[in-house]
């Protein structure tokens, strides 16, 4: 069995380890590769344990998360990438954005 | 029924003097005027190519390939702790000096020399020629003149320019003119937290700087990003600017920033309302230790101000938004229809996971915005291309675009006309 990814607080978000990864081209890419459904289920478990989330992560410093801790900073900027599609668009891409790329080419490290 | 006073001309195109006739965007779409834009433009004016920060210390350098100048430079620190820029060009035999893998992309590092992959010729920080390899075998070789070549390169607020015209003495400062003197002391260097985005855009560089040089475009372009109830609000409200200005090739745009934090929250969305940030910004704006603004930001002083946008000429804008952070949009012709696009912003250091979380939020929604006006940019150009319509009406709200778009003409047909009488370059064997 593997470890686990989260905080043992929020062992109900391992099923969505997979979103917690650390750049936002991997999240974007991860959100264009999903089903509007899996977008729905991945926000519905993570958007109400938001709070939760970042009370937690309030005791570190920002230069001392643990492992643990990182993947949760990151999977709740992955909340953020797919908020859009979930709250606005109704689609993972942006509606007429075509083939238009926009792409991170630096970012703060987490 | 303007919610907005506008100056006593009663348009602010008018009060600029600036012609309010229809607009002709052959600029855009001919080959041929594009090459004319390279040398009379590009190598002509000065280019920010960066920020201090990205140099910092001894031997720090980055590379910058400016397609449109005809040139790569290297920009670097010394040991003097002075900013340089060199063009990127052995002078054995002219390859390119710094580069990694692929020649035609950007590095960066830091280093105690530079040395060429070709031959091993080795430069100093300072440009200087330091080693050629098998020296003796060259026919008196002076190392003192075959240095890097010197690119100008000055620094304001922190922000590096370069200048490939070698005969016009004007100081970056003063090339910035009145609206770039109205942003000194504003506190750039405290926002290190940098996220930096890049597109290929299939449209004239002018066309993307028109496209974040009226906000007229926004209520529609982007309706959805609004929830169905604010988005109809805003298409009945329209867009009015608090104030423009225009100095010398230079212009400003100062707007409304309702949302920063928003009057209801109903009017945002879920994400907005729990992490207090979106296209404006984080809503708790960190301290950055000033009092008050310089006279340049928010020029009306107005209490609804939320971003002042400023177009420096030619391709250079930078956004300051009202919570305290700052946003630079670069765009670096390749061809007359197309462009890289690069978008920076710029934050305070977060000191909590919530704080970074707002970050995140604010650049994930201005990159929604932009790819939204990327691909619009693509349509309009072959649409243009078509000429199937050569003039379109403007309004007073786009008059950023007209000043844009007549400055750079100006450009041209200063240059053209400086260097009709010169006598045209042969090309000869012997000497």
């Amino acid at each position: 069995m593997t470890a686990p990814a989260f905080p043992a607080e929020f062992a109900d978000l391992e099923p969505y380890a997979g979103w917690g990864v650390p750049t936002e081209g991997a999240r974007y890419a991860k959100r264009l590769a999903s089903t509007t459904d899996e977008l729905q289920a991945f926000y519905d478990a993570a958007f109400p344990r938001l709070e939760a989330a970042t009370a937690y992560l309030e005791q570190f410093g920002m230069d001392n998360l643990p492992d643990d801790a990182k993947r949760l900073l990151w999977l709740y900027c992955a909340l953020v990438t797919v908020s859009f599609p979930v709250e606005v668009w109704r689609q993972a891409r942006v509606p007429d954005s075509g083939a238009s790329s926009f792409d991170a080419v630096a970012e703060p490290a987490i | 029924m303007p919610h907005f006073t506008k100056p006593g001309e009663g348009s602010w195109t008018e009060h600029y003097g600036i012609d309010t006739g229809p607009v002709s965007y052959e600029d855009s779409i001919s080959p041929e005027h594009y090459e004319l834009e390279r040398d009379a433009i590009f190598r002509r004016t000065w280019l920010n190519v960066g920020r201090v920060e990205q140099l910092p210390r001894t031997g720090s350098y980055f590379t910058r390939e400016l397609d449109a100048a005809r040139t790569s430079v290297i920009v670097v620190r010394g040991t003097d702790g002075e900013v340089r820029a060199f063009h990127n060009m052995c002078r054995h035999r002219g390859n390119k000096l710094v580069w990694n893998d692929y020649p035609r992309e950007e590095t960066s590092g830091a280093c105690r020399q530079f040395t060429c992959k070709y031959h091993g010729w080795r430069y100093g920080l300072d440009g200087g020629l330091t080693f050629v390899q098998q020296e003796d075998e060259f026919f008196d070789l002076d190392r003192d003149s075959h240095g890097l070549v010197p690119v100008r390169c000055e620094v304001w607020e922190g922000f590096i320019f370069v200048n490939l015209d070698d005969a016009d003495a004007t100081p970056v400062g003063e090339y910035l003119g009145e609206l770039g003197a109205g942003l000194v002391g504003y506190p750039f260097d405290r926002m290190t937290q940098v996220h930096r985005y890049r597109a290929e855009v299939g449209s004239n560089w002018k066309l993307f700087i028109d496209a974040f040089a009226e906000f007229y475009h926004a209520p529609v372009l982007h309706a959805k990003q609004s929830v169905a109830e604010e988005s109809r609000k805003l298409q009945g409200v329209g867009y009015e600017a608090l104030a423009y200005g225009i100095d010398g090739p230079h212009s400003m745009v100062s707007s409304w920033g309702g949302m920063s934090p928003p009057k209801d929250l109903s009017m945002v969305k879920p994400i907005e309302q729990k992490l207090r940030s979106g296209l404006f910004g984080p809503w708790d704006a960190p301290d950055i230790g000033l009092d008050e603004l310089p006279p340049g930001l928010n020029p009306a002083r107005h209490p609804a101000w939320g971003v002042d946008s400023f177009v420096f000429f030619p391709n250079f804008m930078l956004l300051v938004w009202k919570p305290n952070w700052y946003l630079t949009y670069h765009y670096w012709p390749t061809s007359y229809n197309t462009h890289i696009f690069e978008g920076t912003v710029y934050f305070v250091p977060p000191t909590t996971a919530y704080e970074r979380l707002q970050q995140e939020l604010a650049v994930v929604t201005f990159k929604e915005y932009a790819l939204q006006d990327g691909n619009t940019l693509e349509a309009t150009q072959t649409m243009l291309e078509s000429r199937a319509v050569t003039e379109f009406p403007l309004n007073d709200q786009e008059v950023l675009l007209r000043h844009l778009h007549v400055t750079a003409r100006r450009y041209v047909s200063d240059y053209q006309q400086s260097h009709q009488s010169a006598t045209p370059v042969r090309i000869s064997a012997a000497s």
